[in-house]
C-alpha cells in the first residue's frame, strides 16, 4: 500500500509528515509526496485508520490518497479533494472521472486525446488496447494502464545524506582541556557507533567550539586513511587542542565526522609489515607538535629546474624494485645557503673561500654551470655553480647568485 | 581491523614457518637479519653509528641504506637535525622518497632524539636514521648515555635498524656496530680548466665486537 499527500507549496511539511510513517519516501514533485505504508496495518489498523492518523499528523488541509500502487495514489490525491481510499481492484472505477491531463505525458499525446474527444481516465481506459498501441505506441499503452489504476513501479526513494554531527550547548562554560576531552570522548563514541552501524569510516574530523565573547575556534583534522577508532580520534584531537588551545571559555561544541567507505587492505605474507596507520598518525601528530606540521612528511620533487624545489606529501608504498648497493655522491644542503666570500682569479675561477662554515684555498674545481629560470616571476633565479675542493675542508658546491649579487655555499658533497 | 589483520598474519606465519621457513621471517630471527652495504652488513634491531668528517661518504652510505630498505617496500624515517637532506640527490641514489618520512628538526637535536624514540616505539619502520652530521660537536657530546640506551632498547627485537650519522662516535657501548669513515681523496675527471667531480675514495673502519676491519670503497657521482 502507498499513501500520497498533495498540497501546493508545502513540500517540507509533507516530507516531515511522511518521514514519521515510513523511511521509504518519494518526492514526486514540489507538491506531491508518496510513501510506502506497507506494514502499518499492525500499528494503526485499516487503511481508513492509517489515513486518519496521517491527517491528524499533517495538521493542514491536504489531499490524501491510499492505493495499492504509487501512480494510482498520486492521481487520486491530485484529482480528488480530501481523503480517498482505493481498494484493490476498484482503482479504475474511482479514477474514471479524472481528467487525462493528470496523467502527464507528452504534449503530442495530450493533443491526440483532445482530438479524439477523450475527456476522462475512464474513457481512455475503455479504448481497445490493441488500437491504442497501434496509434499511440508505447506511451499510449502505458498511459492507458495508469488510467486503469494498474501502474506497477517502484518508488524512487529520497536518500537523505548521512550526517554524523553532534551539537551540544553547555550550561556552564568550559575553560579547561580535561573536561572538554571528557565531553568529546562521549560524543566521539556515539558518532563512531553510528558510523559503525552504517558501515562507514571517517577521514575528516571537524570540531567547532563556540567561545565566549570571541570568534569560534575550529579544528579540522584530515586523516591519511579512513579510521573508526574513537580513542585514536580523541587522541588526535587532544594533541591538536594541546598545541592550539581555545582562547576563551567554550559555550557550545559542534563535532562532525565526515563519512567515507571503510579501508580495505590486502596484506601479503611475503612483504614486511608497515607502520600501523592509527599508531603512526598519533606518533606523527606528536612529532608535528614538536617540530611543526610543515616539517614532517615525505618529500616530493617538483617538476622544475629550480634548485632545491620540493614539497611535502604523504607517505606511500611503491612496488618492490632492485636497488643500488653502491653509494652515490650526495649533496648535504645548507638551508638557507651559507653566504661566502670568494676570491677569484682569471676567467672567474674561485681560488679562495671564506664563510661561517669554514674556508681555505681551492685546490681543485669543476665548472662553471649556468642555470636560470622563472625570469617572468618575482622569485626568478640566475646563478653560476662550481664544484670546489677546499683544502682541509672537503668538496662543496658554491654558486654566484646574479640576482642577489652574492656568493653562497649551497652544500657539501658527502 | 588492522590489528586483527596483523594478528592473523602472525598466526599464519607461525603455522607455516615450520614448512616453508625461508619464506617467512619470525620476530626472534630479526636479530640475525642484516642490511647489505658497501662496507659490510648493518644489523637490524640494533644501533649503528656512522661517523666521519665532511666529504667522507657518511651521507652517501646512509642514503644507500635508505635506498636498500625502501626498495623492499619498507618505510624509513630520516630525522634531519640540521635540515640538510637533499631530495634530488636522494632520488638519484635510488631512495624512494614517498617511503621516507622526513622530519626536519631545525637544528634541535633533542627533538630528533625524542622523535626517534616515538617512531621506534610505534614500530613498522625498516630503518630509522638520525642525521647529526652538521650538528655542533658540543651539542652531540652533551646527549646523555641514557638516551642512547633508551634508543637501543626501543629497537631491540624489532626489524628496525637504527642508524646515527655524526662527526664522531658518541653512543659507545650502546651501538653494536661503529663505522668510522675517512676521506682519502676526491676524484676529478679531465684536466683544468673544465674538470668534473667524479666522486671520492673513502676508507671505512668497520668496528664490531672489538674487532676492526678496514674497507676501502669509492663513491661515484
Amino acid at each position: 500500500m502507498f499513501a500520497c499527500l498533495y498540497t501546493p507549496g508545502n513540500l517540507p511539511l509533507l516530507v516531515e509528515c511522511a518521514r514519521h510513517f515510513s523511511p521509504l519516501i518519494e518526492e514526486t514533485s514540489l507538491d506531491t509526496v508518496v510513501f510506502d505504508i506497507r506494514g502499518l496495518r499492525r500499528i494503526y489498523g485499516t487503511p481508513e485508520q492509517i489515513a486518519s492518523e496521517i491527517q491528524r499528523r499533517i495538521g493542514i488541509a491536504a489531499n490524501l490518497a491510499i492505493a495499492s500502487n504509487p501512480d494510482a495514489a498520486i492521481h487520486a490525491a491530485r484529482g480528488i479533494c480530501g481523503v480517498t481510499i482505493l481498494p484493490t481492484g476498484s482503482e479504475a472505477a474511482i479514477l474514471a472521472p479524472l481528467p487525462p491531463y493528470l496523467l502527464g505525458g507528452s504534449p503530442e499525446f495530450a493533443r491526440t486525446l483532445d482530438l479524439w474527444g477523450i475527456r476522462t481516465f475512464g474513457e481512455l481506459a475503455g479504448l481497445p488496447p490493441l488500437g491504442v498501441a497501434a496509434r499511440l505506441g508505447e506511451e499510449g499503452t502505458y498511459m492507458q494502464q495508469l488510467a486503469r489504476g494498474a501502474g506497477h513501479r517502484q518508488l524512487r526513494h529520497r536518500v537523505d545524506p548521512l550526517v554524523f554531527r553532534h551539537q551540544q550547548d553547555l550550561e556552564d562554560s568550559i575553560d579547561l582541556l580535561e573536561p572538554l576531552l571528557f565531553l568529546l570522548s562521549r560524543i566521539l563514541n556515539e558518532l563512531c557507533e553510528r558510523l559503525r552501524f552504517h558501515g562507514r569510516f571517517t577521514n575528516e574530523i571537524r570540531l567547532r567550539l563556540q567561545l565566549e565573547r570571541t570568534s569560534d575556534h575550529t579544528v579540522t583534522l584530515r586523516l591519511p586513511v579512513p579510521m573508526l577508532d574513537s580513542s585514536v580520534l580523541l587522541k588526535l584531537l587532544q594533541l591538536e587542542l594541546s598545541d592550539r588551545p581555545p582562547q576563551a571559555p567554550i559555550e557550545k561544541i559542534e563535532l562532525e565526522l565526515m563519512p567515507v567507505d571503510p579501508r580495505t587492505t590486502q596484506h601479503s605474507l611475503f612483504l614486511p609489515s608497515s607502520p600501523q596507520p592509527e599508531k603512526l598518525e598519533i606518533t606523527l601528530a606528536r612529532i608535528r607538535g614538536m617540530v611543526g606540521a610543515a616539517n614532517v612528511g615525505a618529500a616530493e620533487l617538483m617538476d622544475t629546474y629550480r634548485p632545491d624545489a620540493f614539497r611535502m606529501g604523504p607517505l606511500m608504498a611503491l612496488k618492490r624494485e632492485a636497488f643500488l648497493l653502491h653509494p652515490k655522491l650526495i649533496l648535504r644542503r645548507f638551508r638557507p645557503p651559507c653566504p661566502a666570500q670568494v676570491w677569484c682569479a682569471d676567467q672567474g675561477k674561485p681560488t679562495r673561500i671564506f664563510s661561517s662554515k669554514g674556508g681555505g684555498a681551492v685546490v681543485a674545481w669543476g665548472g662553471p654551470w649556468r642555470t636560470s629560470g622563472d625570469w617572468w616571476a618575482s622569485e626568478r633565479w640566475d646563478r653560476q655553480e662550481w664544484d670546489v675542493e677546499i683544502q682541509s675542508v672537503g668538496v662543496s658546491r658554491i654558486y654566484q647568485d646574479y640576482v642577489q649579487r652574492q656568493w653562497f655555499i649551497e652544500g657539501n658533497y658527502d | 581491523m588492522e590489528n586483527t589483520a596483523t594478528l592473523l598474519r602472525e598466526q599464519i606465519q607461525a603455522i607455516l614457518t615450520s614448512r616453508w621457513q625461508a619464506a617467512f621471517l619470525m620476530e626472534k630471527e630479526a636479530k640475525s637479519e642484516t642490511l647489505l652495504s658497501v662496507v659490510g652488513e648493518i644489523p637490524r634491531g640494533a644501533l649503528t653509528e656512522i661517523a666521519g668528517p665532511v666529504s667522507s661518504g657518511r651521507t652517501s652510505l646512509l642514503y644507500s641504506l635508505l635506498a636498500t630498505v625502501s626498495s623492499k617496500q619498507e618505510f624509513c624515517t630520516l630525522l634531519d637535525v640540521a635540515d640538510t637532506f637533499d631530495p634530488e640527490s636522494a632520488a638519484a641514489a635510488g631512495v624512494r622518497l614517498s617511503q621516507i618520512l622526513w622530519v626536519r628538526c631545525a637544528g634541535n637535536a633533542e627533538h630528533a632524539l625524542k622523535a626517534a624514540d616515538m617512531l621506534a616505539q610505534a614500530g613498522g619502520f625498516g630503518l630509522v636514521a638520525i642525521d647529526l652530521g652538521d650538528t655542533s660537536e658540543k651539542v652531540v657530546h652533551r646527549i646523555p648515555l641514557a638516551v642512547w640506551f633508551r634508543l637501543r632498547h626501543a629497537v631491540e627485537n624489532t626489524r628496525t635498524a637504527l642508524i646515527v650519522v655524526g662527526q664522531r662516535i658518541h653512543a659507545h657501548s650502546c651501538s653494536v656496530l661503529k663505522i668510522q669513515l675517512n676521506r682519502s681523496r676526491a676524484l676529478w675527471r679531465g684536466q683544468l680548466p673544465g674538470c668534473l667531480l667524479d666522486g671520492f675514495e673513502a676508507t671505512a673502519h668497520y668496528i664490531r665486537d672489538h674487532q676492526t676491519q678496514e674497507r676501502r670503497f669509492t663513491i661515484f657521482r
